[in-house]
C-alpha cells in the first residue's frame, strides 16, 4: 500500500485521499444547485400558473377591457384566486429576481456596482413580496360595492 | 466566407432570447404588482391606472408581453428537457424549432382574440 510521503514541509497524498474540502466534515449546503432546481422546478408550476393567469384575465370573457377593481374582486372572492395569485407572485418573483442575479453576476464585472445592484434585485424583490402578500391577503371584495350592487358578490350581502 | 463573427446557431440564439424576455418580464413584473397593490388604495385609483392598460398602444404591448412570456415558457420547457431528457442534448436544435412553432401556434391564437378586444366591440 502506498501511503502519504513528506518531502521537507510539503506532504504529497496517497493516491485515493479524499480532496480536503470534501474530506472536512459533513457536506454544506450548495445553494447554486438549489437556485438552479429551483429556477426548473418553479419554471414548469409558473408555465401553468401563468398561462392560466392569461387565459383567464385577456383571452376568456372581454379580456383586458374587463379588467377592473370590479373583476378582481369578483376573482379575489374565491379563495382559489388568491392561492393561485399568491403562488405566482412568490414563484415569479423569487424565479425573476435569481435570473437577474444571473445577469448582473454575468455582465457587471465591477465589484462595486454588481453590489449595488444585486443590492436592488433584492430590496425591490422582498418590497414587492411584502406589498403583494399584503393586497392578496387583506383584500376586501365589497369595497366598491353599495347596498344595491351587494348582491354581486354573496359573501358582501348583509 | 462571412467573417471573423460569431453568429451562433439555435443555441445561442435561444439563449440569447431566454434572456431578453426574462429581463422584460422582470422589470413588467415590478409594475404588475405595484399596479395591483392599488386596490389596496382605493377602487376608483385602481381603475384609473388599469384604464391605462386599455389603450390600443398598450393592447399592442401586450401582444410583446405574451409573446416574451410564451417564448420563455417553452424555451425554459426545453431548457429542461436539455436538463433531464437522456436525448435532450442530442435533440436541442429540432426542440428549439419546437419551440419556435408552438410559440406561432399560441399567437396565432392569441393576437386576433387580442386585436378583437382592442379594435373590436367584442
Amino acid at each position: 500500500m502506498i501511503v502519504s510521503q513528506t518531502i521537507g514541509s510539503a506532504v504529497i497524498p496517497a493516491p485515493g485521499t479524499k480532496y480536503e474540502k470534501y474530506a472536512r466534515g459533513p457536506r454544506r449546503v450548495n445553494l447554486e444547485k438549489w437556485g438552479w432546481i429551483y429556477m426548473r422546478a418553479s419554471g414548469v408550476l409558473l408555465a401553468v400558473l401563468i398561462f392560466g393567469h392569461l387565459f383567464v384575465n385577456l383571452v376568456a370573457g372581454e379580456g383586458v377591457k374587463a379588467i377592473d377593481f370590479a373583476f378582481v374582486a369578483g376573482k379575489w372572492a374565491d379563495p382559489f384566486w388568491i392561492v393561485w395569485d399568491l403562488l405566482m407572485l412568490w414563484l415569479a418573483l423569487i424565479h425573476g429576481a435569481n435570473g437577474m442575479r444571473t445577469l448582473v453576476n454575468d455582465y457587471a464585472t465591477r465589484r462595486g456596482l454588481r453590489i449595488v445592484l444585486l443590492g436592488l434585485i433584492g430590496l425591490a424583490t422582498v418590497a414587492l413580496l411584502a406589498l403583494g402578500t399584503l393586497a392578496l391577503t387583506t383584500f376586501d371584495p365589497c369595497l366598491g360595492l353599495t347596498a344595491e350592487t351587494a348582491d354581486q358578490i354573496p359573501q358582501c350581502v348583509m | 466566407m462571412g467573417g471573423t463573427l460569431y453568429r451562433g446557431r439555435e443555441g445561442m440564439w435561444s439563449w440569447v432570447l431566454h434572456r431578453i424576455t426574462g429581463v422584460a418580464i422582470f422589470f413588467f413584473l415590478l409594475v404588475h404588482v405595484l399596479d395591483t397593490a392599488l386596490v389596496k388604495v382605493s377602487p376608483e385609483a385602481y381603475d384609473a391606472v388599469i384604464g391605462a392598460y386599455k389603450t390600443p398602444i398598450m393592447g399592442l404591448g401586450e401582444i410583446a408581453l405574451v409573446g416574451a412570456i410564451g417564448f420563455h415558457a417553452l424555451n425554459g420547457l426545453r431548457i429542461i428537457l436539455i436538463d433531464f431528457w437522456s436525448k435532450g442534448t442530442r435533440f436541442q436544435k429540432p426542440l428549439f424549432w419546437t419551440v419556435i412553432g408552438l410559440w406561432v401556434v399560441l399567437m396565432a391564437g392569441f393576437v386576433p382574440r387580442q386585436l378583437m378586444h382592442i379594435f373590436g366591440g367584442a
